[in-house]
């Protein structure tokens, strides 16, 4: 963002990054699917540092009545961080810049979910950063997926997504919160991997023409990688014991 | 193309399931010429069709399927029942005090008041409107005593088993009566305290364990042990 000084090194002449990883490589992801009992599916993932649970809710009545849709169900997004998620003590009201997460979460996950089977109903997805470190965004969208069909909600594909973006004149996959802060670029994407459509992008920084098509191929191999995370954790949740009938 | 016949596949939503042509049934959708899977379950291929049995579904209503209700309000001349759906199940006091007949508040609070279970039947049920739900047959209307479970829709197939074989099985030995609803709630009474405990016991083990073979041998199982 905006090539500020920093003092940390982001990549060596090895080519390794500050947090140890090549400049193809993510960080280490893992998701559990069906971690609260209330809510109808939830998922809780680890993406790095970043720390996120989310709940799903729903179809449920809609109110305000008059944001229900006769023709198809709506989905809802909250995305929040706690309070405590980051260094400094981060005020609970939602702020400019969740309410612009919530929203285009949303629209990344709305080509997915096939709500117009449950018209004047709502779907709500919360989704709690409990820890951020960087990529929040997508790695709340990777959750938010997860949860989603863990709740049962008919979905065309799963979403997944993963950051690419430039620091130190390198393209570099997985933008860790350093490289957010003193980088060139970060560019969010959301992918339906088995559709191959992208429903997120997101691009802060400058690149090249020729570097932003690099940047995207990186990405969808992010997004890719995580794809696997992301059924192994459905898996898991729902064919783990036994053998199938 | 693989041969898929006769063979069940485990699919989560996006999972290609096969290029045939065939005829789409439940929880799949068509992307150009793939068959995708829609919901995390089982596939079911038949001859010329295609279905997912889902091992994690919201309940809607269909008509003609049998469901358990609470009654949530009364509102005009219907009743408001939750049916465990995203939509609620009216229920018209025509039904209860036949054609014609316009009841008051508390004429219908009488027959049928905020928190009666009912076991009732989908009358009609689509998009438009909330489904409507009818208690008028011999086998259905109000349910004085017994406890309300609730356990996924998507389960109850397993509950009841091939020809009923699994409810049987709980039912002989805890001399329980179990009355299921389509939708996922289930009420079960039993004179002895014991009894109602294992057959709860034997519901939940189904519900957890649903897509495991040879379930009915391990309720039986438990079911034959001492204690819950």
């Amino acid at each position: 963002m905006g090539g500020r000084e920093a003092n940390v090194v982001l990549l060596d002449e090895n080519g390794i990054r500050s947090d140890g990883r090549k400049v193809n490589e993510t960080r280490k992801v893992t998701i559990k699917a069906g971690v609260l009992k209330n809510a109808s599916g939830s998922a809780y993932i680890e993406f790095g540092g970043n720390k996120i649970l989310a709940g799903v809710f729903g179809p449920r009545d809609v109110h305000p009545k008059h944001m229900s849709n006769p023709d198809t169900g709506i989905l809802r997004v909250r995305y929040h961080m706690e309070p405590f998620s980051v260094g400094e003590r981060k005020k609970p009201a939602p702020s400019r810049r969740e309410i612009e997460i919530s929203k285009v979460i949303k629209e990344a996950l709305e080509p997915a979910v096939m709500l117009e089977k449950f018209p004047r109903t709502a779907v709500d997805v919360f989704l709690e950063v409990l820890q951020a470190d960087g990529g929040t965004r997508c790695a709340a969208l990777d959750a938010a997926s997860v949860a989603l069909a863990d709740a049962g909600i008919p979905m065309r594909d799963l979403v997944c997504a993963c950051a690419s973006g430039k620091a130190a004149d390198a393209l570099i996959l997985d933008v860790n919160n350093e490289e957010d802060q003193a980088g060139q670029a970060d560019m969010p994407i959301g992918y339906m991997p088995n559709l191959g459509k992208i429903t997120l992008l997101q691009l802060d920084g400058v690149l090249t023409a020729d570097e932003y098509k690099k940047c995207i191929e990186l990405g969808l191999e992010g997004c890719k990688q995580v794809y696997e995370i992301q059924k192994n954790a459905l898996r898991e949740k729902y064919f783990s014991s036994g053998d199938k009938d | 193309m693989r041969n898929f016949k006769d063979k069940k596949q485990y699919v989560i939503p996006g999972d290609v399931i096969t290029t045939s042509p065939l005829r789409l049934r439940e929880n799949v959708t068509l992307d150009g010429k793939r068959i995708i899977a829609t919901s995390i379950g089982l596939t079911n291929i038949y001859d010329d069709s295609v279905r997912v049995i889902p091992l994690s579904a919201v309940y809607l209503p269909k008509i003609d399927d049998i469901v358990i209700g609470k009654i949530k309000s009364i509102f005009g001349n219907s009743w408001f029942a939750d049916i465990n759906s995203c939509y609620q199940g009216m229920l018209l006091g025509q039904d209860v005090f036949g054609r014609g007949s316009y009841p008051t508040t508390s004429e219908m609070k009488e027959r049928l008041d905020n928190g009666d279970i009912i076991y009732a039947k989908i009358a009609n049920s689509d998009r438009q409107r909330e489904p409507l739900i009818s208690i008028a047959d011999q086998s259905l209307g109000k349910i004085d005593s017994g406890e309300l479970v609730k356990i996924s829709p998507t389960k109850i197939p397993r509950l009841i088993g091939k020809h009923g074989s699994m409810i049987q099985t709980i039912e002989a030995s805890t001399n329980a009566t179990i009355t299921v609803g389509q939708n996922g709630l289930i009420v079960v009474s039993c004179d002895e305290t014991n009894g109602l405990l294992k057959a709860l016991a034997a519901i939940r083990m189904v519900d957890e364990q649903a897509h495991l073979v040879n379930l009915t041998d391990k309720v039986k199982k438990m079911l034959e042990s001492d204690g819950v």
